[in-house]
């Protein structure tokens, strides 16, 4: 299903001079209104009149987190005070929060973007929809709930947590449709089957976004409630979540270009990399009024797909996110992402995916230790079949990261569950 | 002549053993017997009681991962050579103990034995004359 076909399945030229002119539009208006981007194009003598063509964007300088940072609260906004309708922020748990804007039209965007990456996913005004992302200053509660009545579903804008309320409006309600953080989803379905609740509820689609995840955790997810769960993708500086969407090929999540220009870089250099290339996601906004930001350092790992998909949409693909930049951890000289651990806890059918990942440092030796659940089903009373399988993870792990882990067993149902987004890496380092 | 045997998974974690011990008190609960394998980072609490099935749900509703596992309950004479001759007929049948535990009483000693098949262990057991505890029996103990 097509929110917007036009637009969804345009030639690839067609969209190439559409980019380019709004990008040059969007550069005027950064030129004029944005004093932070008006001196960076003078210090480089750049003019955006100069800049006709999307294929110049290389050219351009990058802005990071610690720009905004840099500008807190509104110094990069483009717009006037009165033309501002919505400001969201981060949770600025790593300093002061990174504050986001909207004009009127720039919710208008979004909501399009958001009514298109759930019809993507089929979801129609036949569908009600439990909306269980946070509401309030992040981004993908509110968002998620535009578009989701854009498309005319029923919402239930319930917010994340109270699991207790979700199951019993999930049952009542019959809601088809959830969308929260993937390891919420994850919390929600083992919750699902604890209460015997499967027969009861009418669950088909999930729309799970807001932290990296992995395929494994989707055939949890979608072997253990029988639904099809589907990757959306986000962050509050570009606009939100409906940055890009999966479609029912699963296969990859469609940017939506005519407002958000992706590029891979190399992290290190700057450089852009070819096509199907792992680096890091940059994004330009071609499009936002109030927070117009040019080629944004995401620091998200992942690659981009060009190639027209089976679902007919001609919009780029990205790949899964990798993990983030800033979320790798170097041991012993290794890069791990947590999302690597993760497929091999899903992988084994003996654990749970509920694990916390800690690293230490003894006598100037990095080391990892793994803290994961026995599955219910697999709890034995023998040892030696416990023993086994602490070195059954060790070894798949040895296997994929080159890195001996400790690994120890916890009680199954002891981990912590989240209800946002999951805290799975411990790093006592005093690096 | 089955005994069931309750299992409990226990994180190494100061003053789980006691919670568990709580909740069994609460509830009237009598343990007869007790072991504990201990891994670095979690036990293996094995014990029986008067009431498993009562004991098995209550500790489901604290949350412990709990099983019943089916174990034999040999009587040995208390006195050398007792456990001697009970493992002698198990060895030269060709029997692998997983684990087992004993504890004595006065002229008796009580040993529980888990092997991959409690049924053949019970028939061996019994063809050779050794004396076995009734679940009814050791629940009183």
């Amino acid at each position: 299903m097509f929110w917007n076909k036009e637009i969804e399945c345009s030639s690839r030229d067609e969209l190439h001079n559409l980019q380019s002119k709004r990008l040059h539009n969007m550069l005027l208006r950064m030129y004029n209104n944005v004093p932070f981007y008006r001196n960076k194009f003078t210090e480089l003598g750049i003019h955006p009149n100069d800049i006709t063509s999307v294929s110049q964007l290389s050219s351009l300088p990058f802005t990071y987190k610690q720009d905004l940072r840099d500008n807190y609260p509104f110094g990069l906004f483009a717009v006037p005070q009165q033309q501002v309708v919505r400001l969201h922020a981060s949770s600025g748990t790593t300093g002061k929060p990174t504050v986001v804007a909207y004009t009127q039209k720039d919710l208008e965007t979004w909501t399009e973007v958001m009514a298109r990456s759930l019809t993507m996913a089929g979801i129609s005004n036949s569908d009600i929809m439990q909306v269980a992302y946070g509401y309030g200053l992040f981004t993908g509660g509110l968002g998620v709930h535009y578009g989701a009545e854009k498309v005319g579903a029923s919402v239930i804008p319930i917010s994340g947590g109270n699991t207790k309320k979700q199951l019993q409006l999930m049952e009542d309600f019959g809601s088809t449709v959830i969308a929260c953080t993937p390891s919420y989803a994850a919390f929600l379905s083992e919750s699902i089957l604890a209460e015997k609740l499967l027969d009861k509820i009418k669950l088909k689609i999930g729309v799970f976004g807001a932290e990296p995840w992995t395929e494994e955790m989707r055939s949890f997810i979608q072997n253990s409630i029988g639904i099809k769960a589907y990757n959306i993708y986000g962050l509050s500086e570009i606009i939100g979540p409906g940055v890009s969407m999966e479609c029912e090929c699963q296969n990859g999540s469609h940017i939506f270009e005519d407002h958000f220009i992706p590029e891979i870089i190399n992290p290190d250099t700057g450089e852009v990399l070819p096509e199907g290339k792992l680096g890091e996601l940059v994004f330009t906004t071609i499009t936002k009024e109030a927070l117009p930001l040019l080629r944004y350092r995401t620091r998200d790992l992942t690659t981009l797909h060009y190639d027209t998909c089976a679902c007919g949409r001609t919009m780029v693909r990205m790949g899964r996110i990798i993990g983030r930049s800033d979320d790798m951890l170097i041991i012993r000289g290794v890069n791990v992402f947590p999302s690597q651990v993760e497929s091999v806890l899903i992988e084994l059918a003996e654990t749970t995916p509920h694990y916390t990942i800690i690293v230490n440092r003894e006598n100037n030796l990095d080391t990892l230790e793994i803290q994961v659940e026995v599955a219910e089903q697999y709890w034995t009373d023998e040892m030696k079949v416990l023993d086994g399988l602490k070195k059954k993870i060790q070894h798949a792990i040895a296997n994929l990261l080159g890195i001996n882990a400790s690994i120890k067993l916890v009680e199954p149902n002891s981990m912590q569950r989240f209800e946002g987004k999951a805290q799975r890496v411990i790093d006592n380092r005093k690096l | 002549m089955i005994v069931k045997q309750l299992s409990v998974f226990l994180e190494n974690k100061l003053g789980r053993l006691t919670e568990l011990t709580k909740v069994l008190a609460e509830h009237d609960i009598n343990i007869s017997a007790f072991s504990i394998a201990d891994g670095t980072d979690y036990g293996i609490i094995r014990c029986i009681v008067g009431r498993p099935e009562l004991a098995y749900t209550v500790l489901k509703e604290h949350k412990f991962s709990v099983t019943i596992t089916d174990v034999a309950c040999l009587i040995v004479p208390h006195k050398p050579g007792g456990l001697y001759h009970a493992l002698q007929i198990i060895s030269n049948n060709n029997i692998s103990i997983d684990y087992m535990y004993a504890f004595a009483a006065e002229h008796d000693a009580v040993v529980v034995i888990r092997t991959e098949s409690t049924q053949e262990l019970i028939q061996i057991l019994q063809d050779n004359k050794l004396e076995l505890l009734r679940s009814g029996d050791i629940y009183q103990i």
